[in-house]
């Protein structure tokens, strides 16, 4: 971890103004992504601002009838949250599955929006990595790939994005609220927050410089059966090989995002109208361009019949 | 004591304290977080600086160059120390691959260098200023590339009968690969050392589960005198192999001390342990049987093919298939292959924890070619023999029993022969069923038994606990033998000062370290008998007093101000080669696959184990579930992901590579059958901590084919395995 | 940096780096060294600790982000003269091993009884809209962030479960 000089915020527009004016800057709120990365000198900011003074730990509900979360709101106050629970429950369940007690008392809505890949040669400074070091190549394309995505990846990086509460979220239409250095304000539909890596991998996100994240509002109750399909090896406290978050109604028509397949939390809108008709049908128009390595190939009828269940589930 | 003759009566034989299921008697201190591990004596050691390792960047190949000058120009950095300045090292008798590479690099994460610093940040962030250039090397990665290159190995070679003509005659066959991959040890607590040199002496306060071999090895490393090297490990956080042997934490600590002139701590970082250290080694085993109609088998084969560095040892994955099941026609055969991954050594239950992930599998898709019951099968298969040398009795031998028991106790004629058929919900329902075996080892071991005025008992010997319940056996053997209660006896363990002991390997500990308290108490009790006048083989030590005929003396007044001592050590004889002493248990494991994903959960788990004197039901019972929470991991979900390009374990931390958490364990139960062993010690008990996970991963490939139908043969059973043969979604 | 923060119900000044953790706070310059460092990263539970009443991961998170923050480790939770009841449990049940994974399975275990209590949900909890369950899948889904390699867990469920029952 190499030093740094750090200072607590006491407003978000001073945070974002702090980051532009201090070079190598970085937030800091719950920590448990970023000093785990610093730890290993994958992440190396020359400056922490410390966010966790600023009161946007409320959730509260908008004008249109949705629900306005702070960026703070710790992972457990979110999923427990009983607005949370009786009207978007795949967000609960979805942050119910991630991580472990311990982790989701501290990470926050907007830290885990922004947490980072858990490719295992993004994780090892020794081996290249585009999104590590652009330029320097992927270890694992032709690597061990088992846990990485199977579609929208690029030859620069076939890395996921860990998240399981941002699966939930694309689900439902959130938009991330943020300040930018100069104090303006603006809401990025969850669509366009995390972009695929392209050529530029090391670009996650579609936030600018030192731009804030103060919020996430979530739409008005959509209704219908809220369900999180998490698949992993082990039954607990760890990493999706896919998961499945769906809202389905009444008539059979749903939305669905899959986690643990794509570098972003992985929706095709004009996929949903086959929702109806099953998950076969469904899948194969959600991934229709998947391009599994050898080692992943799985994911895609794992996908499929996680899907099954959800629609089940859903209907049942 | 020589223990060359049937153990007789003994006073062991009271079970007073013995065979109790005492509370540990260092329980508290664990639970308040008041044990001291490696990194943590800070009462003992002041002023110490930090170090940190620098790992090899690549997996073979040759240090060109290094720079050191941002490192040493860091910020409080008080040494950086390299194979170029480290001196002359030697390397340790139980190492194969050096503990600090340089030039030569010969595997992954090998130490290259330490940074101290007069702190833990300082250190950290130097360390990764070290810059060094490689001139890589082609190397070997993969085992499946290297099979046949693989040589044969003499180790666990053995050819009875005519196995080839036998098999290829035998009405029924089978011939089957199986593969286990490279596995983790992965104990909680991180290979540890603080080192502080007085003079030319030098003190390691380490975790270590063999101090006797890493205090040798040290020394021999150093160059230096074993005498002037000591080793304190009076807690170690998990070890399960991994920490047998001398490593790079007490190393880098000792020359990162010397270099600095300050007592030096090192922990090695979580992400660096799993290429530095040892693992488990993959194997490819091919098991053939062949059976009469009878399901008698006649030949039975085992060939195991694994890989190591160079001068490295082969997995022995076929020695319990010398000895489980009978048949006159008999082979097994090691292969070994020279590969660049990091050192393949000892973990819980060498060869025969891989063995039986094969074995047992085989066995059961034996029982169904021949439609048998898998528990049938095995028990008419049995043999009291040595099957290669039909004179030579097992000792105790109670497989039939263990399986007969758990068969009842489980339900298992609940089971469906026929694969797939039971479901509940989403779940398929399955159960599976594996023998388990592990060799009874029996070690030298030393101890010291002090009494003191007030009548109490101090064991002082070099022997570890690892979590076994080291510290509470020994108290209950000594509390037994002095006749005192269990609080009046102190127990020091791990520290080479004391008698050098059998240490915690092979599920010897147990047996043989007790073993050795009894003879040092045997030794202290005549001597309290003769200094009394009694005749020692009157004199009944019991309640605080020793007694013969109508006299009594508290052994407050025996012992006297100045106290009594006494040590000895236990050596055995040549009953282990007479008698063919083993443990013996059964498995039976309940699963649910999910039928939509293919995820499988366990719900239910029974060990039946016939292992000897169980000393202590509660520390005993614990060795065994834990055994069956790392059996579930070596089926489920364990394995080191070789990348055969670059030479490395890919997923190298305790997120990526995945062992078992709470979720994953469903409420485990445990049998101990009632045995007393006299062939094994005076104790005679044997060990439970190894045999508890022999047979576990097989038994849960067992009941995943009988939910699924759809058999998988190679380790661990992840879902992707059998996704795509499992049944059609409605 | 100078911070102060109570351990215990102890307050204490001190001057650290920026980059100390807060478990090596406690560990190095407390000499608390009840938690442990088993992985530093946030995938093992040995150093977890409560702040502010709430569990976490130690090693995850800076000293300096806690200025005059109360926190408790296992040392607060009793002693070998005086046991926590939780502490009690585990050594009735023998729900530990080596003992290093145990003062965080022990803070975790005091937590997660009162997180049930205060109606958190879990990834088992089958309705969400009802108040969780003190079930034995409950605690082992909600104890699944820390590890214990020597795998008591059967016997951690057994202890967590006894106290439970004696809250009741």
């Amino acid at each position: 971890m190499k030093p740094f000089t750090y200072e607590r915020a006491t407003s978000p527009a001073e945070a974002a103004a702090a980051a532009a004016r201090r070079p190598g800057a970085k937030f800091i709120a719950g920590g448990t992504n970023l000093l785990d990365l610093m730890k290993l000198q994958i992440e190396t900011p020359a400056h922490l601002i410390d966010v966790n003074g600023l009161a946007l730990d409320k959730l509260e509900p908008t004008p249109e009838g949705g629900l306005r979360i702070g960026a703070l709101v710790r992972n457990t106050d979110l999923a427990a949250d009983q607005r949370v629970r009786r009207d978007y429950g795949v967000l609960s369940r979805a942050l119910l599955a991630g991580a472990s007690g311990q982790l989701r008392n501290k990470a926050t809505t907007a830290g885990n929006l922004l947490q980072r890949t858990r490719c295992p040669y993004f994780y090892d400074t020794n081996q290249p990595c585009n999104k590590r070091q652009p330029g320097s190549g992927c270890s694992a394309l032709g690597g061990f790939s088992r846990q990485l995505a199977v579609v929208g990846h690029s030859e620069a990086c076939i890395a996921t994005n860990p998240s399981d509460m941002a699966v939930a979220l694309r689900a439902l239409d959130a938009v991330v609220e943020t300040v930018k250095p100069d104090g303006t304000t603006r809401g990025i539909p969850i669509a366009e927050f995390h972009r695929l890596p392209g050529d530029t991998p090391h670009i996650e996100t579609a936030l600018e410089p030192g731009e804030f994240i103060t919020a996430v509002t979530l739409p008005p109750p959509a209704g219908g059966r809220h369900v999180y399909r998490k698949v992993r090896d082990r039954a607990s406290y760890a990493f999706a090989l896919v998961s499945v978050a769906a809202v389905v109604q009444r008539d059979g028509t749903g939305r669905v995002a899959l986690g643990g397949v794509a570098h972003r939390p992985w929706r095709v809108e004009a996929a949903e109208a086959e929702v109806p008709r099953g998950a076969r049908a469904a899948m194969a128009a959600i991934l229709a361009n998947a391009r599994p390595t050898h080692e992943n190939a799985f994911k895609v009828t794992l996908a499929e019949r996680a899907l099954h269940a959800v629609l089940a589930e859903a209907r049942g | 004591m020589k223990f060359d003759t049937p153990a007789t009566t003994n006073p062991i034989d009271q079970l007073k304290v013995v065979g109790q299921p005492v509370d540990r008697i260092d329980g508290r201190l664990k639970t308040t977080g008041q044990a001291p591990y490696a990194y943590e004596h800070n009462d003992a050691v002041r002023d110490h600086a930090y170090g940190y390792v620098v790992g090899a960047a690549i997996a073979k190949g040759r240090i060109t160059g290094m720079d050191l000058r941002a490192a040493r120009a860091a910020p409080g950095v008080l040494a950086v120390v390299t194979a170029e300045n480290a001196g002359a090292l030697g390397k340790g008798r139980m190492n194969t691959a050096r503990l600090l590479a340089g030039p030569e690099v010969d595997h992954y994460h090998q130490a290259v260098a330490v940074v101290v610093a007069e702190t833990f940040e300082q250190a950290r962030d130097a360390a990764q200023m070290v810059q060094v250039s490689y001139a890589g090397a082609e190397g070997a990665f993969d085992l499946a590339a290297a099979r046949d290159l693989a040589e044969k190995v003499d180790q666990s070679a053995s050819a009875t009968g005519d196995f080839e003509g036998a098999f290829a005659t035998a009405p029924v066959q089978l011939d089957a690969t199986y593969t286990t991959p490279d596995q983790s040890h992965a104990m909680m607590e991180p290979h540890a050392s603080i080192a502080a040199w007085d003079g030319d002496r030098l003190v390691v306060w380490t975790s270590n589960q063999m101090i006797e071999w890493g205090a040798g090895d040290l020394a021999r490393t150093l160059n230096m005198p074993r005498e002037k090297v000591r080793l304190i490990s009076p807690f170690i956080g998990g070890g399960f192999g991994g920490k047998l042997f001398l490593r790079t934490d007490a190393v880098m600590a000792a020359l990162g001390s010397r270099a600095a002139r300050r007592p030096v701590k090192v922990a090695l970082q979580r992400p660096l342990m799993i290429n530095n250290t040892t693992h488990r080694p993959a194997t490819i085993q091919r098991i053939r049987i062949g059976t009469g109609r009878d399901g008698r088998i006649v030949a039975i084969g085992h060939e195991s093919w694994s890989g190591d560095q160079p001068g490295g040892g082969p997995e022995t994955a076929v020695d319990q298939t010398r000895l489980l099941y009978t048949g006159a026609n008999r082979l097994t055969q090691l292969r070994l292959a020279v590969l660049d991954l990091p050192e393949g050594n000892a973990m819980r239950a060498p060869g025969e924890a891989p063995g039986l992930m094969a074995l047992e599998i085989a066995m059961d898709e034996m029982a169904e070619k021949l439609g048998m019951d898998p528990v049938e099968f095995r028990v008419i298969n049995d043999t009291q023999v040595d099957p290669n040398d039909t004179s030579r009795p097992f000792s105790r031998r109670q497989l039939v029993e263990c399986l007969r028991t758990g068969a009842e106790q489980f339900g298992w004629s609940r089971r469906s022969a026929r694969p797939g058929q039971a479901r509940e919900g989403s779940w398929l329902l399955g159960m599976g069923v594996a023998a388990a075996f592990r060799n009874n080892l029996v070690m030298t071991s030393g101890a010291r038994v002090r009494l003191d005025g007030r009548g109490e008992v101090t064991v002082e010997t070099d022997m570890t606990d690892i979590g076994t319940g080291s510290y509470t056996i020994i108290a209950q053997t000594a509390a037994e033998m002095m006749g005192v209660t269990i609080d009046k006896v102190t127990v020091r363990l791990g520290d080479s000062s004391f008698p050098a002991s059998a240490g915690s390997g092979g599920q010897w500990g147990a047996n043989s370290s007790t073993a050795g308290v009894y003879a040092a108490c045997v030794k202290l009790r005549n001597a309290v008998a003769r200094k009394l006048g009694f005749n020692s083989a009157d004199a009944v030590f019991e309640d605080g007093q020793v007694r013969a005929g109508n006299r009594s003396v508290t052994l407050a007044e025996a012992a006297g101000g100045e106290g009594m001592v006494a040590e000895d050590a236990i050596e055995f004889g040549e009953l282990s080669k007479r008698f063919q002493q083993s443990t013996f248990g059964a498995h039976f494991v309940e699963v649910g696959v999910d039928a939509a994903t293919g995820e499988v959960r366990i719900r239910r788990m029974l060990a039946v184990c016939a292992a000897g004197r169980i000393l202590n039901p509660k520390t005993a019972r614990s060795q065994v579930i834990g055994a069956m929470t790392m059996g579930v991991g070596g089926a489920l979900m364990e394995e080191l992901a070789v990348d055969t390009r670059r030479g490395f374990f890919v997923n190298h931390d305790l997120a990526a590579y995945e062992v078992p958490v709470h979720a994953d364990i469903p409420h485990q139960e445990v049998i101990f059958l009632d045995e007393v062993d006299p062939m094994s010690s005076p104790m005679k008990a044997k060990g439970v901590g190894e045999l508890g996970l022999c047979g576990v991963a097989a038994a849960i490939a067992n009941a995943i084919y009988n939910a699924t139908g759809v058999r998988v043969r190679d380790y661990p059973i992840t879902l992707d395995k059998h996704l795509d043969r499992l049944p059609e979604l409605a | 940096m100078k911070l102060f923060f109570t351990v215990n119900g102890e307050r204490r000044d001190l001057e650290l780096d920026t980059r100390t953790t807060l478990l090596d706070a406690l560990r190095e310059h407390l000499h608390l060294t009840g938690s442990k460092k088993g992985c530093d990263h946030g995938q093992c539970g040995a150093c977890t600790v409560m702040v502010g009443g709430r569990r976490i991961n130690a090693c995850l998170t800076l000293a300096v982000m806690h200025q005059g923050d109360e926190i408790t480790t296992i040392e607060g939770l009793g002693s070998p003269d005086k046991l926590h009841p939780m502490q009690a449990a585990f050594v009735k049940h023998d729900g530990y091993q080596c003992g290093y994974c145990t003062p965080g399975q022990i803070c975790s275990s005091v937590a997660v009884l009162e997180e049930i209590k205060a109606g958190i949900p879990s990834h088992v909890t089958a309705d969400l809209n009802a108040r969780p369950g003190l079930t034995a899948d409950e605690i082992r889904e909600r104890m699944s962030g820390n590890i214990c390699r020597c795998g008591a867990y059967s016997n951690i469920v057994d202890a967590i479960t006894e106290v439970a029952e004696q809250q009741a």
